[in-house]
């Protein structure tokens, strides 16, 4: 039986970006702990030898020619953007991984 | 109600080609109903009325001109998922995340629905991201069942089923990861198609779980899936995962289907789709059915496939895993929302603040979930379990096949919920695609039939073909339409009861 | 912060034994990007090189680039390395802002190159053998700007502006297995071992490799452990490492520096350090807080790669002669001294020379040429010698001019200068800038009388039997003559005047 603790909650919740509250860390450790053990029944497959399947289609070799399409335009990729300057996507400091 | 709007896609097509009624009235019959009955349905996100019109206009005068029709649906108005891109519209996903954004090109399906001369009405509601089964996972409001306005329409496609059964479209476009089509089709007394993976082009169709998506049509009949289905499906370079293969003659096979005999045809009953979690009222509907098919000729027998039962949890581990791969880049760093840029938050803050204000509480639990089976030291026993379980599933197809040329189930255990019923309890919302999960895991072709009503409420009947087989499936259900709508006395659908009409 | 203690590089390669790995990423040279067919070219306007593949667009779709996979094979094959018979992409995933999807579309435990080698020689000829353990395929990230604080860099930015040019550019990662035994040489082994890469990736004309400006990079892996043992120390990542002298330079600096610290009772801590091309030194990065779990798993948007055998046969025939086998053979034929190759190696003027002496110039003028006057042409100007604008051709026909009298040295090195500023080929610019050797004996011969006439001492001293002073009477004839004249035949002249 999975138990998912508060602590890995709050681990997941930081590698997929997505700032939480203290009582969704309870939620979601409630739903997830739920979810996670109607799931786990696929691990009694886990020991045999079955290849698994990412695919659902029996393609190999899907190759494109290395040929210049046409793409966006400045104007355009930066459309969306939340905040622009000088032709470039503007966004908050970033911490970086070096001093 | 315009009686134009009760016309299916087939009969609109050849009346625009025939002069008896222009496109550009069709359209605006269609958009008199939107305005009419969507304030209480809430099928549509956003409606482009001009575009629509100028769209129906193109086509008259492509008749006037005496140009030949661009397809068989030249004409024909149309109601789009909103999780497809459309330039010149927004493509929300029924996110906040994406709220007002507007892509800057055209899905592949969205092309050849443009040049099909097919008019696009508009973008329709979906659960967040098409997670969930009710489409009360939409951002913007949920969309309500025209057979009971306290009804959830299905999901994902919500949006999409209802547009059909509130006669606002004679056509719509959805997408199945897990029965998105399917299960709204059944819901809502509707036609839904999931084609064979690969076979309808994945380009400008916004990923929820690549390995598992497909778009596909809507319809209230099973010709007009069929029309929709030969213009949207075909090879597509810009898609990897695309088939290099003929489209499967659909619109054939429905015509030879609907001559309503299915001798020779062995349809095999889905052993594991059935017992407890089954209404009574969808078990006699789909044994009624059964019989249906029987007496049109078709050879009935009982095939099992007993790795079925683990196709529900190896989905719930595929699709969240594959999800939190492809919303990763809802980030707020070149598109969609963006909180706290404040310059006190740094990138990776206003990354968590706005994913955190951005997506739903299901969105999130399916990332956290997803994130959890493919962390190091748990994707052993779950993802990678789970692809095992999907290999048991292909076997399984594999081998009834081997024995039958369809396989048959109700297409969800139950008929149209109350909205709010499910949402405390995921697990029981996940149990709506158990019958329709398999053929995703194994990308054949499936769809829904409506087959009856139980208590008033549609019931859906799921015809699964093997890979590349699609027009396998029209055939049965072309032949059980038909032979359905002579003992009954009309389409199933026009018993849906009338919509309150504003103005 | 302090500067951390050192120890001598004696006592360090006495103490220790050094353990290498090395990561190069290598931009190929493809006119596409790896998944969409955005051009790769260096320097555009930002942004303008984007499609909605590569800026991660909602419903965008990823699809091989076909030409990419043949370089990875041909590399993989240069490199001695088995191809996969089966292979896939997987998602590393991980949120970086320069990286449009958040995930980047990798190989990860499936690569399409593994168990290679290279042979490295170093520079007194020894041969060391630097196994190869994966060659794989993978997209670059966007770049970005810091903008704010006081370094310009990204410490202390107020924010940061992305341009996504460069975002999905074909990467192949060829990483080395653990580089050990190799004592002292250790940091000598690493500078020699990506100079041999570059030169391969070159001669298969697969990537600009120019490590100035990133499409080569290298990262490199140090660990000690005390000499004698055999358990593998610590490992620090350097990156940002620039340059082939940079590549030595981080692994010495990282060894004296781990050896002092490991002298001293620390202990290493696993880290990404940054390479301070100023200072020679290395220093750590920033703490992560979680270790990162990158998440790994099979790209669903894109099918698996088989290559077919016959295939990799066929681009196996493709391969160009090995850079170090086409030196041995050069060396013979051009009959080089080690020390006169080596230069010509480390000039980067092995291919022009060659294809001067293609265009029918002896190899050893054609040498001479690239490696002394235009190498330090291209040193003034600040640009590699294959960027000056001169050919191979033009070159060997500056030297076929020489060689039949029409120019002097001197003369032929006008001339070069002339084509370098664009004014044509050899010969317009002889005819343009008059630059005939003057062979005329009339002429000749009144500009050494004149000559004579205005040294009068000279004169006498040749006369009577003293031939080296006609040496100033020759340099006055070539100032008059402005350099034109044909040295030799004045000083016969002058002998001539002279009765001498
Ligand atoms: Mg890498
Ligand atoms: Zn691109």
């Amino acid at each position: 039986m999975p138990s998912i603790s508060r602590a890995e909650v709050a681990h997941l919740a930081r590698l997929a970006r997505l700032a939480v509250t203290e009582e969704e860390l309870d939620l979601f450790a409630g739903q997830l702990d739920q979810i996670v053990a109607a799931v786990a029944q696929v691990g009694q497959v886990a020991d045999q030898d079955i290849p698994p399947t990412s695919h659902a289609v029996p393609l190999t070799n899907v190759f494109r020619r290395d040929q210049v399409r046409p793409g966006l335009t400045q104007r355009q990729a930066l459309a969306s953007a939340p905040a622009a300057e000088d032709g470039r996507f503007r966004v908050p400091r970033i911490l970086g991984e070096e001093a | 109600m315009s009686e134009l709007t009760r016309l299916t896609a087939a009969e609109i097509a050849v009346k625009v080609q025939a002069r008896e009624v222009s496109a550009v009235e069709v359209a605006q019959a269609h958009l008199d109903r939107i305005a009419a009955v969507d304030h209480a349905v809430h099928a549509f996100l956003h409606v482009d009325t001009e575009r629509a019109l100028a769209a129906a206009k193109a086509v008259d005068d492509d008749v006037a001109a005496g140009r030949p029709a661009a397809s068989p649906l030249a004409g024909v108005p149309l109601a789009l998922k909103d999780v497809l891109a459309m330039q010149g519209a927004p493509t929300t996903c029924g996110s906040k995340v994406l709220e007002n954004w507007q892509p800057p090109y055209d899905a592949t399906v969205t092309q050849r629905l443009l040049r099909a001369g097919v008019v696009v009405l508009g973008k329709t509601n979906m659960d967040e991201f098409a997670m969930g089964s009710s489409t009360e996972n939409s951002a913007f409001g949920p969309t309500r069942n025209p057979w009971d306005l306290d009804r959830i329409p299905g999901g994902s496609g919500g949006g999409s089923s209802a547009a059909l059964a509130a006669f606002e479209a004679p056509l719509a476009i959805g997408t199945d990861t897990g029965g998105s089509i399917r299960q709204p089709g059944s819901v809502t007394g509707t036609v839904g198609v999931k084609p064979t993976y690969g076979t309808v082009s994945r380009y400008g169709l916004v990923a929820f779980s690549s390995s598992l998506d497909q778009a596909g049509p809507c319809a209230r009949a099973v010709l007009d899936a069929a029309l929709l289905h030969e213009v949207i499906a075909g090879y597509d370079p810009l898609d990897s995962t695309s088939i290099d293969a003929p489209v499967p003659p659909v619109v054939a096979a429905v015509r030879e289907g609907a001559t309503g005999d299915l001798k020779g045809v062995r349809v095999g009953v889905v052993t594991e789709f059935a017992g407890d979690g089954y209404e009574p009222g969808v078990t006699a509907a789909f044994t009624a059915a059964i019989e249906q098919l029987r007496d049109l000729g078709a050879e009935i027998v009982e095939v099992s496939c007993p790795s079925f039962d683990l196709a529900l949890p190896a989905y719930y581990l595929i699709a969240p895993s594959e999800a939190s791969s492809n919303l990763a880049r809802f980030d707020a760093m070149r598109y969609g929302l963006r909180i706290g840029d404040d310059g006190t938050h740094s990138a990776e803050e206003v990354m968590s603040l706005t994913r955190a204000a951005g997506f739903g509480a299901e969105v999130k639990r399916r990332i956290m979930l997803g994130t959890y089976a493919l962390s190091a030291g748990y994707y052993d026993a779950y993802y990678g379990s789970a692809q095992k379980v999907r290999t048991l599933i292909m076997r399984d197809f594999d081998a009834a096949f081997a024995k039958v040329d369809v396989l048959v189930s109700p297409t969800t255990p139950t008929t149209a919920f109350k909205i709010g019923e499910r949402t405390a309890d995921p697990m029981a919302m996940y149990r709506a695609d158990l019958c329709t999960i398999p053929s995703n895991l194994a990308g054949n072709a499936a769809l829904s039939v409506p087959c009856g009503l139980s208590d008033g409420l549609p019931v859906g009947l799921q015809i699964m073909s093997p890979a590349l087989q699609d027009h396998r499936g029209y055939r049965v259900a072309a032949a059980y339409e038909a032979a359905r709508d002579a003992a009954q006395g009309g389409p199933l659908i026009h018993r849906v009861p009338e919509l309150e009409v504003s103005r | 912060m302090t500067t951390p203690e050192l120890m001598d590089y004696a006592e360090v390669v006495d103490r220790f034994d050094p353990v290498l790995g090395l990561e190069v990423h290598v931009e190929l040279s493809t006119a596409t990007k790896m998944f969409c067919g955005c051009p790769t070219a260096f320097g555009g306007e930002p942004n303008t090189q984007v499609c909605p593949t590569c800026l991660g667009l909602p419903g965008s779709l990823p699809v091989v680039n076909a030409v990419a996979v043949e370089s990875a094979i041909r590399i993989g094959l240069a490199l001695n390395c088995e191809i996969a018979e089966w292979c896939r992409f997987a998602r590393k995933n991980y949120f970086y802002p320069d990286m449009p999807k958040n995930f980047q579309t990798s190989q990860y435990d499936e690569p399409i190159a593994f168990n290679g080698w290279l042979d490295v020689t170093l520079d007194d000829g020894e041969v060391v053998r630097v196994e190869v353990e994966r060659a794989h395929m993978e997209e670059d990230t966007g770049k970005s700007l810091h903008v704010g604080g006081a370094t310009g860099r990204i410490h202390g930015a107020e924010h940061s502006l992305l341009d996504y040019n460069r975002a999905g550019v074909p990467l192949i990662e060829i990483v080395t297995k653990t580089i050990t035994g190799t004592g002292a040489r250790a940091p000598e082994v690493a500078r020699a071992y990506v100079s041999t890469l570059r030169d391969l990736l070159k001669a298969l004309d697969v990537s600009d490799v120019r490590m100035d400006q990133g499409s080569l990079r290298c990262d490199a892996n140090v660990s000690l452990m005390p000499s004698g043992t055999t358990v593998f120390g610590t490992r620090t990542e350097t990156k940002n490492v620039n340059s082939l002298r940079s590549v030595e330079r981080a692994v010495r600096y990282e060894m004296t520096r781990q050896a002092a610290v490991l002298a001293s009772g620390g202990s290493i801590l696993q880290e990404t350090r940054h390479f301070e091309e100023a200072s020679g030194t290395t220093r750590g990065g920033r703490r992560k807080e979680t270790s990162e779990d990158y998440r790994y798993f099979p790209e669903p948007d894109l099918v698996p790669i088989a290559p077919a055998r016959d295939w990799v046969e066929e681009l196996r025939g493709t391969l160009p002669e090995p850079p170090a086998e086409r030196r041995r053979r050069v060396q013979a034929e051009w009959s080089l001294t080690d020390l006169e190759l080596r230069d010509l190696v480390n000039a980067g003027a092995l291919d022009l020379v060659a294809a001067t002496v293609a265009a029918g110039a002896p190899p050893a003028d054609a040498r001479s040429w690239w490696v002394s006057y235009l190498a330090q042409q291209a040193n003034n100007r600040g640009v590699e010698l294959t960027e000056l604008p001169i050919t191979p051709t033009q070159v060997a026909r500056v030297i076929a001019l020489v060689t039949d009298g029409s120019l002097t040295n001197k003369l032929a090195r006008e001339v070069v200068d002339g084509v370098l500023a664009d004014e044509g080929d050899p010969d317009q610019v002889v005819a343009t800038r008059g630059l005939k050797v003057v062979s005329d004996d009339s002429a000749l011969t009144a500009a050494v009388d004149e000559a004579l006439a205005a040294q009068p001492d000279v004169a006498v001293k040749i006369r009577d039997g003293k031939h080296a002073a006609a040496g100033a009477i020759v340099g006055a004839v070539m100032k008059a003559t402005n350099g034109q004249a044909d040295a030799k035949r004045v000083r016969q002249l002058i002998l001539d005047r002279c009765g001498a």
